[in-house]
C-alpha cells in the first residue's frame, strides 16, 4: 500500500489547495473590488483556525468511536495515541473541514464583520461540522446518516455540500441584505480570477473525490477499480454541469457567459461529490448535466425569494448537493462503491427514500445548530459591519488595506506626483523611537 | 482662440490623433472618461441577474487652436470619429480668454 500512501499525500495537498487558493479566487473575482480581500481572507483564516481545531479535538469527534451523532471529542485529544503513520489521514480530513466552513463564506460578501466570522467559524466546526462528518464518514453502526439510515455519500455530498449551503442560508437570513441589494449593481469585479478559481478547485477536486476511497476486503483489486471510477465520474460529470449550464443560460439569457462556465464546474462537482463511486459513466453525465442546468436556473431564486446569497452558495453548494445526494438512489450500480442497484436498474424505491432521508437530517442538523450559533453571535458581538463601514467597504475597515492601486503609475493617467499624495505619513512608532 | 472638447468612441481615438497631428495640430490633452447619452449604456447578465451599465467609456480630447482653425479641426474629429451609429459622441467649442506656455511665458497664438 506504498503507493496509496503516496497517493494520499497529494490527494491531502489538492484539497487544501481547493481552499487556499481556489476557493478564494473563485469567490474573490466574484466579489466588489472593495471587498475582495476580506472574501478572500475569510477562506484563508477559515483554513488556519478549522485546521487547527481539527487536530485538537475534530478527528476525535468523527473517527474516535461510536455515537450516534459525533465519538468523544477526549479520546484522541490533539491526536493522543494516533500514530503518526495515521497521520495523513487526519490531515486528509482536515482539509475537508476547511474548505466546508470556507464554502460558507460566499453568502456574507460585504457585510459580516471580520470578528463575527473569526468567532462563528470555530463554534460552527465544532457543533454543526464535526459531528455531521461523524454522521456521514465514520460508518459506524450507530453513526446516523451512514450508520443508521443507510445512505451513501462518498466525499461529501451532505456533510459537506448541503451542511455549508444550509448554514449559508441561515446566515444571510439573519445578517440580511447588503444595502442596496438588489437595486444596486453588485456585479463580479474580476471574473478572470474567478475562471482560475474554478479550474484549480476542479483540479483539486481529484484530490477531494478520489481521495475519499475506503477499503474493503480487497484492496489491492479495489484500488484500481474503484479511483478508476471516481476520477472518470468526477470528470464527466463535471464537464456535462459546463454545457448543462450555458444551454440553460443561452436559452434563458440569450448568452453563454464565462460565469456560467465556472459555475458549471462546481456545479458538476458539488453534484458527483456524492454519487463519483456508486454511479458509471452515463449516469455521471446525467447527474452533471441535471446539476448545471437546475442550479443554473436556482441562482434565480433569490431575487424572487429576497434572500441575498451573495454569491450564490445555496444555489449551488445546496441545491447541487441535494441533486447528487438524492439522484445517487436513481443512478447508482451494483457494481459501484456501495453496491446498490438505484431506480432506472430495477432496485426500486429502497435507496432514494434513505437518501432522501439523509438529506433532511442534514438540513435540519444543519440549520437548526447553525441558527443557534449565529443567534448567539449577532445578540453578543454581532454579525453585522456598520452601514457606513459597509457603504465604504469591509477591506478598509476590517483589514486596512485596498486590493488594488489603479492610479499611480499609470501613464497618461495621474501622475507619480498625483500618487504621492497617498505615500504613507510618517508612523507614530518611529517618532516613539527617535 | 477656441478650446475644442470632443468626447468620441476610443477605438477612433488613434485614427482622430493621426488625422489632427497631419492638419497641424501641435498637441492635446486626451483623457479617458466614462458617460452616457442617448445610447444609454449597455445589458451584461451575471449567472442570470441582468445589469444595466449606464457608463460607457468615452475618450475626451482637448485641443486650444487659432480661432481660424476651429472649424477645420471640428470638421477634421467628426469626419474621422463618426461610425454613422449610436454612440459617435460630441464635438463643442468654447472661446479661450488667454494661453500662457509654461516653459517661456509666451501668450497666446504663439503660445499654441
Amino acid at each position: 500500500m506504498d503507493g496509496y500512501y503516496a497517493f494520499m499525500l497529494v490527494a491531502t495537498a489538492f484539497v487544501l489547495m481547493m481552499t487556499v487558493p481556489a476557493l478564494a479566487l473563485f469567490y474573490g473575482g466574484m466579489s466588489r473590488s472593495k471587498s475582495v480581500l476580506n472574501m478572500m481572507m475569510m477562506s484563508y483564516v477559515a483554513a488556519a483556525i478549522v485546521g487547527i481545531l481539527y487536530v485538537a479535538v475534530g478527528w476525535s469527534m468523527g473517527f474516535g468511536g461510536d455515537g450516534t451523532f459525533f465519538a468523544n471529542p477526549f479520546e484522541l485529544l490533539w491526536l493522543d495515541g494516533v500514530s503518526t503513520g495515521d497521520y495523513i489521514f487526519v490531515m486528509f480530513q482536515m482539509t475537508f473541514a476547511i474548505i466546508t466552513a470556507a464554502l460558507i463564506s460566499g453568502a456574507v460578501a460585504d457585510r459580516m464583520k471580520f470578528s463575527a466570522w473569526v468567532l462563528f467559524v470555530p463554534l460552527w466546526a465544532v457543533i454543526v461540522y464535526f459531528p455531521m462528518a461523524h454522521m456521514v464518514f465514520s460508518c459506524t453502526d450507530d453513526s446516523l446518516i451512514c450508520g443508521r439510515i443507510g445512505a451513501q455519500d462518498y466525499a461529501g455530498g451532505t456533510a459537506v455540500h448541503i451542511n455549508a449551503g444550509v448554514a449559508a442560508l441561515v446566515l444571510v437570513l439573519l445578517l440580511g441584505k447588503r444595502i442596496g441589494w438588489p437595486r444596486e449593481q453588485m456585479r463580479p469585479h474580476n471574473l478572470t480570477l474567478t475562471m482560475l478559481g474554478a479550474g484549480l478547485l476542479w483540479m483539486g477536486w481529484y484530490g477531494f473525490n478520489v481521495g475519499s476511497i475506503v477499503f474493503g476486503d480487497d484492496p489491492e483489486t479495489q484500488f484500481p477499480l474503484e479511483t478508476g471510477r471516481t476520477f472518470a465520474t468526477t470528470t464527466l460529470a463535471t464537464m456535462a454541469a459546463i454545457l448543462g449550464w450555458l444551454a440553460v443560460e443561452r436559452l434563458i439569457h440569450k448568452k453563454a457567459t464565462s460565469l456560467g462556465a465556472a459555475s458549471g464546474i462546481v456545479a458538476g462537482l458539488v453534484a458527483i461529490t456524492p454519487a463519483t463511486g456508486a454511479v458509471n459513466l452515463s449516469g455521471a453525465v446525467a447527474i452533471g448535466a441535471i446539476a448545471g442546468a437546475v442550479c443554473a436556473w436556482a441562482v434565480g431564486l433569490k431575487y424572487k425569494l429576497g434572500y441575498d446569497d451573495s454569491l450564490d452558495v445555496v444555489g449551488v453548494h445546496l441545491v447541487g448537493g441535494i441533486i447528487g445526494t438524492v439522484l445517487i438512489g436513481v443512478f447508482s450500480t451494483s457494481e459501484g462503491a456501495g453496491g446498490v442497484d438505484g431506480l432506472i436498474y430495477g432496485g426500486g424505491f429502497g435507496s432514494l427514500g434513505d437518501q432522501a432521508l439523509g438529506v433532511v437530517v442534514a438540513v435540519i442538523y444543519s440549520g437548526l445548530l447553525t441558527a443557534v450559533i449565529a443567534l448567539a453571535i449577532k445578540y453578543t458581538i454581532g454579525l453585522r459591519l456598520d452601514e457606513e463601514d459597509e457603504v465604504n467597504g469591509i477591506d478598509l475597515v476590517a483589514h486596512g488595506e485596498s486590493a488594488y492601486d489603479l492610479h499611480s503609475g499609470t501613464s497618461g493617467g495621474s501622475s507619480s506626483v498625483l500618487a504621492a499624495a497617498t505615500a504613507p505619513a510618517p508612523t507614530k512608532t518611529e517618532g516613539a523611537s527617535a | 482662440m477656441k478650446l475644442v472638447t470632443a468626447v468620441i468612441k476610443p477605438h477612433k481615438w488613434e485614427d482622430v490623433r493621426e488625422a489632427l497631428e497631419t492638419f497641424g495640430v501641435a498637441g492635446m490633452t486626451v483623457s479617458e472618461v466614462s458617460g452616457y447619452g442617448r445610447q444609454k449604456g449597455h445589458t451584461e447578465v451575471y449567472r442570470g441577474a441582468e445589469y444595466d451599465i449606464a457608463l460607457v467609456p468615452k475618450i475626451r480630447i482637448e485641443i486650444v487652436v487659432d480661432d481660424a482653425d476651429s472649424d477645420d479641426v471640428v470638421g477634421i474629429i467628426v469626419k474621422t470619429a463618426q461610425t454613422g451609429r449610436i454612440g459617435d459622441g460630441k464635438v463643442w467649442v468654447s472661446p479661450v480668454d488667454t494661453v500662457v506656455r509654461v516653459r517661456t511665458g509666451e501668450q497666446d497664438a504663439s503660445a499654441l
